[in-house]
């Protein structure tokens, strides 16, 4: 077992810094289907979010599958320090998923956690390859739109003005930061603003949001105040984990009375380029 | 057990079990990273002079011939009254006429202490190079250039010759082959002495030099 | 031993109400941040310069027994005093012990964030021996009795105008706010000490193995009086301070400047390999060096949180975390504040006495993404959340581990994985909770103090792309 995992088989910096200096990303052509990891939050708070993104993917012209004994990725239990339950979910999800289609995740964190953290969770076991292999085939459902899909939308909707929330683990994790601004940018009467701090975690961080609510209450606070300062109509996030909390604040935090409205991104889209309406597919 | 044994068997009994493991030391990196393109020292010394100007070193370019002279300028300008030399400086004589005392840096420091802390406005010193990137003097104090020189007058006033400029630190021991052997001392210098621990405020001037003059001699 | 009283969430609670405080932090962090920032003005070549800095700290990891024992042979050969110490108090004690040979009654000290560790200054107070420190930030600290907020810049939780009250009051200097004035005040009440301390003591930045030579790195001078005018000089550090080669020292310096504040190189860099020569007219006449261990050998054992020990201590992580700018460096109450203490504590402390650290981060990334030799933070704290919960702690290298597996959660997250491992309870589950979703509460503290509850579906996601896919079915069939 490579123990000291972080060096890279050839240290060769200058081969470093070419490589750097190009996206390490790499995409597929875009495929025939995909598989929808719908993940939790989505599944039982935010499913137009979910119906959006499939109705985004056939648009774009991808069969969309889902399999239904899908249920969490088992980040919860991850970052809370349990590992052998989460385990025990992440290999129930690796598990149903046996084409070899890409899978896309409504949700930054969601994906974060089967791209990054299953080849962590499994390290030392006899899945650790399957969960290689698996984290390879995760993408962030908008990034892939944007970068797989070649999907073009007719912004159907007013003029407005959006500030877009970009989560940490779409930044950190998933690296798809700018996806939400490319796949808005598509939207022509929509002005996309950019909050201060933008940088800045929003203070979710599942249990920490409770075991630590005072200073999780403190981050998101901060976060309501930039981007309500932005004057936007609205603000989006890709991240459920990140909306549930920022949407949470700015409803019972009277000052923020303009962002009152924070939906997730996907669902906006879906339904400004007129593929949903009142939460149903048209 | 002692401590020592007791902290290496710690240590080696986790590092046989890697070895046992199958892990193999890896190579020394490389260094790539820190290579730079090639400059001459024209533009190295102009490198430094930027860099120096920002911490508020001040650079004053002096032609070899003319150093002598440049100095007593400088002394001038800065009213130095008690000025502290190397025992082997070669400008005692001809300063002594500016001056109200040239201190010579030839006994231990114990036995003026004091008069080092207190009554000394300056001191001149030679250095073994510069730093470009960084904008940095290096000094190895010595038997006749002693440590504290460098540290405890008000003004430090350093000579450094442009022929010795280096782009980086590690260009610099790699030039002078530094991994052979140190002196008990090797000092980098950027700038005065300062702090920014009020507040962000920076304030230059806390236990060191207050002003660094550097005398750049052009050969 | 923790440095303030109460626990972690008592401590936060207040500092997080304290409006000046927080003023403090968040104008202090936002500066450093924008200073790294410009100071790495070309991210390629931080990229490239952090995998270094890293592997470099990694090459010395693997080979520390055999650095060690190289850098104690070459600093012998060269007259310094070598000593070992696995626990804080042996460190003292070997202090101590020093000070007594000495006849040593004033101590004065340059930064070092190992002497915090192990809480020397009230350890020698105890024998009677008073040690000052001289590095501005932490004179301001030990003037107010406390302990440093930062690892770097100890006094930032205090503005300008507290800084002239405290000075004020404790020197009977002149009341300005004014920073310069109050530095040049400090500079002449600290002189004379310099002059009368019988022994400095400082910390280490790195040691170089291959040339025995202790680096220290600073901005004010002190570090050079402390280790040059008493005629004796105490260095101490952790056993993982110790690099391999000389030229490992210029990417780490680089690295560590600017991460700390943005300099591209500090005002000295301090280069030291031996006491005074016969010949030589000052430094000092011997020279000490205490090699700590506490806990460092612990992480050493784990190939995960070997990584913690490349950290070179420049603080970028706190400077970067949301945590901290709020709630400030006290609040951890223990000495290492922020993202790195949260990894480093429970190694020193034990997991029993610092179980809420690894717990009080949103593992937004933000330290990790600006770590100059990359250590995985978020990463480590997950691991050590896991040790927190560790079903069997004899198994474990952690002091502490299993501290939390007690009461209702393990029992709740089991029964979470037994809904969640199969599809079929997850239906029961999610069908139940739509169905009911009028009875969902509006209330459920903490999280309803400050924010308002998503309302459940009352159809999930599941259902709607059953309903779908049949629809879909239906259509082709027909
Ligand atoms: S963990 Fe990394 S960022 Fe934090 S102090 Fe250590 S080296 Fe700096």
């Amino acid at each position: 077992m490579p123990v000291h995992h972080f060096i890279p088989e050839e240290p060769l910096v200058e081969s470093l810094t070419d490589a750097l200096s190009t996206p390490l990303k790499l995409y597929p052509t875009k495929p025939e289907k995909v598989y929808v990891f719908g993940t939790c939050l989505v599944d039982l708070f935010y499913p137009e979010a979910g119906m959006s993104g499939v109705v985004l993917l056939e648009h774009a012209g991808v069969e969309v599958l889902f399999p239904q004994d899908q249920t969490c990725c088992g980040q919860p239990a991850y970052t809370s320090g349990y590992k052998e339950e989460a385990r025990l979910v992440a290999l129930a999800q690796m598990s149903i998923f046996g084409e070899d289609y890409p899978i896309v995740v409504p949700s930054g964190s969601c994906g974060g956690m089967m791209k990054t953290h299953y080849p962590r969770l499994f390290e030392g076991t006899e899945h650790h390859q399957q969960a290689l292999d698996f984290s390879e085939r995760i993408y962030e459902l908008t990034d892939f739109l944007v970068h797989v899909c070649d999907l073009s939308l007719e912004d159907k909707g007013e003029r407005t003005k959006i500030a877009l929330h970009t989560s940490c683990s779409s930044r950190r994790e998933m690296k798809t930061t700018d996806s939400g601004k490319l796949l808005l940018g598509q939207l022509k009467n929509v002005a996309l603003v950019e909050p201060k701090k933008v940088t800045e975690c929003c203070g979710f961080g599942g249990a920490f949001s409770v075991r630590h609510s005072e200073i999780s209450s403190a981050m998101v606070k901060d976060k309501v105040m930039h981007l309500s300062n932005t004057k936007a109509d609205a603000f989006l996030s890709s991240d459920c984990g990140c909306l549930m909390n920022i949407k949470g604040a700015a409803e019972k935090d009277k000052s923020a009375l303009t962002l009152r409205r924070g939906e997730h991104l996907l669902s906006f889209v879906a339904r400004r380029a007129g593929l949903i309406a009142d939460g149903v597919e048209v | 057990m002692n401590a020592r044994q007791a902290i290496l068997d710690k240590l080696q009994q986790s590092s046989l079990k890697r070895i046992g493991d199958g892990d193999v030391i890896p190579d020394r990196p490389g260094f790539q990273v820190m290579q730079r393109e090639r400059k001459s020292n024209a533009q190295l010394s102009q490198q430094f002079e930027n860099m120096m100007a920002k911490v508020k070193g001040e650079v004053i370019r002096v032609p070899q011939e003319e150093l002598e002279s440049r100095l007593n300028a400088i002394i001038e300008a800065k009213a130095i009254k008690t000025l502290l030399l190397s025992p082997e400086s070669p400008y005692k004589a001809s300063f002594s006429g500016l001056l109200d005392e040239v201190r010579i840096y030839d006994k231990a420091i114990e036995s003026w202490k004091e008069a080092l802390f207190n009554d000394i406005d300056a001191a001149i010193t030679s250095t073994l190079g510069g730093i470009a990137e960084t904008g940095t003097l290096v000094l190895w104090p010595s038997v006749s250039e002693p440590r504290l020189m460098s540290l405890v007058p008000p003004i430090h006033i350093a000579i450094l010759y442009e022929s010795q400029m280096q782009p980086t630190f590690w260009h610099f021991m790699h030039h002078h082959n530094w991994s052979e052997g140190m002196p008990t001392n090797a000092l980098l210098i950027s700038g005065p002495s300062k702090t920014a621990d009020i507040e962000q405020t920076l304030a230059y001037g806390v236990h060191g030099p207050k002003e660094l003059v550097i005398v750049l001699v052009e050969e | 031993m923790s440095t303030t009283t109460g626990s972690f969430q008592q401590r936060s609670d207040v500092a997080i109400q304290d409006k000046k405080l927080r003023a403090n932090f968040l104008s202090a962090m936002d500066g450093l941040m924008e200073k790294r920032d410009l100071a790495f003005d070309d991210k390629t070549q931080l990229e490239a310069l952090r995998i270094l800095g890293a592997q470099v700290r990694q090459n010395a990891l693997v080979k520390l027994p055999e650095l060690l024992v190289e850098l104690e042979t070459k600093l012998t050969q060269r007259g310094v005093q070598v000593h070992w110490a696995q626990t804080p108090d042996e460190a003292v004690d070997i202090i101590q012990s020093i000070t007594l040979k000495e006849k040593a009654q004033k101590i004065i000290k340059g930064k070092s964030m190992v002497s915090e560790e192990i809480h020397l200054n009230d350890k020698m107070e105890q024998v009677g021996v008073t040690c000052l420190e001289s590095d501005l930030g932490e004179y301001i600290v030990q003037l107010a009795k406390e302990t440093p907020s930062h690892i770097v810049m100890p006094a930032i939780h205090k503005n300008t105008a507290e800084i002239a009250d405290l000075l004020h009051e404790k020197t009977g200097i002149e009341r300005k706010e004014d920073a310069l004035y109050m530095t040049e005040q400090a500079r002449q009440q600290l002189r004379k000490n310099f002059m009368e301390a019988d022994i400095g003591l400082s910390g280490v930045n790195f040691a170089v193995a291959e040339t025995g030579t202790l680096c220290l790195v600073e901005n004010e001078g002190n570090g050079r009086l402390t280790t040059t005018v008493p005629k004796t000089h105490i260095a101490i550090m952790g056993i993982e301070k110790v690099v391999e080669k000389l030229e490992d020292t210029a990417p780490l310096l680089s690295l560590l400047t600017r991460s700390a504040t943005g300099q591209p190189i500090t005002t000295y860099f301090n280069m030291i390999s031996g006491p005074r020569k016969e010949n030589e007219l000052d430094g000092p006449e011997t020279v000490h060096l205490v090699l700590l261990d506490h806990g460092r050998t612990q992480m050493y054992q784990d190939d995960e949180l070997l990584d913690t020990l490349r950290c070179i201590r420049c603080a970028a992580c706190m400077n970067h975390c949301p945590v901290y700018t709020r709630i400030g460096g006290h609040a951890y109450g223990f000495t290492y504040p922020g993202p790195i203490g949260k990894i480093l504590m429970p190694h020193l402390e034990g997991l029993d006495d610092t179980q809420s650290l690894p717990t009080a981060s949103s593992l937004c990334g933000a330290c990790a993404e600006v770590c100059p030799v990359k250590i995985p933070i978020p990463d480590l704290l997950v691991r050590l959340r896991e040790e927190a919960n560790h079903p069997n702690p004899q198994d474990s290298y952690i002091k502490g581990a299993g501290i939390k597996r007690h009461g209702m959660e393990p029992v709740l997250w089991s029964m979470w994985r037994w809904w969640h491992q199969r599809g079929t309870r997850y239906h029961i589950m999610t069908s139940m909770l739509t169905k009911l979703h009028f009875l969902q509460p509006s209330k459920l503290a903490p999280w309803t103090n400050k924010r308002t509850l998503p309302k459940m579906a009352k159809k999930s996601f599941h259902q709607q792309m059953k309903a779908r896919t049949d629809r879909l079915k239906k259509g082709a069939l027909r």
